[in-house]
């Protein structure tokens, strides 16, 4: 955390996690999908699913979704809005057990043109965000840094070409996590960077054996 | 996440060590650690000071929440006091920062734009602490940057040692946190040393120990905005505790130390869950019916 995030962020009232922390994970959300959502099931676990209606949680959320920043005047009506853009949306709450921040949701998004893909991420305080889940991947996304999230094989070697690849291409690994769903099977990396990693570069690290899929995430913060 | 806890102590010590301010040595980390020049973060304090100002403007006028529940005490407390038969009890200093922190906490409910510093629901204090101090002590622009750099420092030692979230701490960790930032913010504008600045930080939790988030129907309304109003206050006793060369017994870190266990065995039913305390009496669960029935 640095001093702007605790004097800071200038938003619309009345609650920096449900209000402001909401914005940006609809925010991160898009980002993640990589392009302008058209349908978005939400879903609201804890506090979220306790509280949204009087926190303007909802509406945040859509602004996020929409492109909107935290201070944005319009944020009240944010409804209205997402109706007239034709984004078709669906609130639902949701029970993610007693482990899962309280302040958590969970994003099923599809975008304009057919990509899908499902979001979880919490508001941790002050207007901070967390993304926990892409899709079936576990992983730690703040949003203030470009990420590159890629599922690979586990396989010797793998996270030395990658990072090897990034600096090749002048990026250096801000944070780095690694998760695997068995010894040898399907694996993920999710890569917080300091600098912006080109097209060029990602089309560099799709090259490498063994990677599946890699997904460039823009910073929101 | 890197959560390295930080503390204010290695701060006090350093100045002290150095012979510097305190906003000095946190000013100097800030830029190192974000990558940017002093002179760049201190804009950025008076950008978000003129937004506060703001905000103080905004909740003046009489503001009232969409809910409805809350609204227009700024104004009332302020007109009130201009009664000829008015005695204040607080006299003019506290007085306006209570008006101000009042005033900026319903500017909040009603979804007006004001600085989180730290948390949305606590964003009343240190414009009411600030713009009192700036108004009754001829304290300049550049010293209220200083001011909230020091307090953004205080803040940054709280959420990496406990947290500023009502949900996760209850609202001691917002009103609470928010009114050890005002209060450190205080001491060093006012001339204190570092040393001092970390007693009044102490001072305050010592004082706010234990406070929950009972927020009536979850809306950052009842008792959000009084409570802002005791922060304020809270900051102003403990900086003059502080300043008169009174000293904690418990140091500053151990304080927020206190605060974290306490917050970790708060029931969540008082972490801002709308499910407890003043959420759960009946005039406050007969209103949220009324409410969500609309």
């Amino acid at each position: 955390m640095n001093l702007l995030d605790v004097i800071g962020p200038v938003m619309i009232g009345p609650s920096s996690s449900h209000t402001a922390g909401a914005v940006r994970l609809g925010l991160l959300a898009v980002s993640i999908l990589g392009e302008s959502p058209i349908k978005a099931d939400i879903a609201l676990h804890g506090s979220f699913a306790q509280t949204y209606r009087g926190h303007g949680t909802d509406m945040a959320l859509l602004a996020g979704l929409m492109g909107w920043m935290p201070d944005d005047a319009r944020i009240p009506e944010a409804d209205i809005y997402a109706k007239q853009k034709g984004l078709q949306y669906n609130f639902a709450t949701i029970d993610l057990g007693e482990l899962t921040h309280p302040n958590t949701v969970r994003f099923n998004l599809e975008g304009v043109t057919g990509k899908k893909c499902m979001v979880t991420g919490s508001s941790i305080g002050g207007g901070q965000v967390c993304v926990t889940q892409i899709d079936d991947f576990p992983v730690e996304l703040s949003g203030k840094l470009p990420g590159v999230l890629i599922v690979h094989q586990d396989r010797p070697g793998v996270i030395a070409l990658v990072s090897g690849k990034l600096s090749e291409y002048k990026v250096n690994i801000a944070g780095m996590k690694v998760f695997r769903t068995n010894k040898g099977g399907t694996a993920t990396m999710i890569i917080e960077c300091d600098q912006m990693v080109s097209d060029e570069a990602i089309k560099a690290l799709r090259a490498i054996k063994n990677v599946e899929s890699v997904r460039f995430i823009n910073n929101v913060l | 996440m890197i959560n390295n806890k930080l503390s204010l102590e290695t701060y006090i010590e350093l100045a002290q060590k150095e012979n510097k301010a305190l906003y000095e040595v946190m000013l100097e980390e800030n830029a190192k650690e974000m990558d940017t020049a002093p002179i760049a973060l201190q804009a950025k304090m008076q950008e978000m000071l003129q937004v506060m100002k703001e905000s103080i403007d905004f909740g003046l006028t009489g503001v009232k929440s969409h809910s409805g529940l809350t609204g227009g005490s700024a104004k009332a407390l302020t007109e009130a006091m201009k009664g000829p038969q008015y005695k204040s009890l607080l006299g003019p200093l506290a007085q306006d920062a209570l008006v101000y922190s009042l005033a900026v906490a319903e500017a909040n409910a009603a979804m007006g734009r004001i600085v989180a510093a730290p948390t949305a629901g606590a964003s009343g204090v240190l414009p009411g602490v600030l713009f009192a101090l700036k108004k009754h002590r001829k304290l300049s622009d550049i010293d209220l940057q200083k001011g909230l750099i020091v307090a953004g420092n205080i803040g940054i030692v709280i959420a990496s040692r406990s947290s500023l979230s009502g949900a996760m701490g209850g609202c001691q960790a917002e009103c609470g946190s928010a009114a050890a930032m005002a209060a450190g913010a205080a001491v060093s504008m006012l001339g204190g040393t570092p040393e001092q600045v970390g007693h009044a930080v102490a001072i305050v939790f010592k004082n706010m120990l234990g406070l929950v988030c009972d927020p009536v129907a979850g809306l950052v309304e009842v008792p959000c905005i009084k409570r802002n109003g005791g922060g304020a206050m809270q900051a102003l006793l403990a900086a003059e505790m502080s300043l008169a060369g009174i000293k904690s017994f418990i140091p500053a870190d151990e304080a927020i130390d206190a605060m974290k266990e306490v917050g970790d065995r708060m029931p969540c039913a008082l972490k801002e869950t709308a499910e407890g305390g003043l959420a759960h009496t009946p005039t406050a669960l007969a209103w949220a019916k009324k409410y969500f029935s609309k």
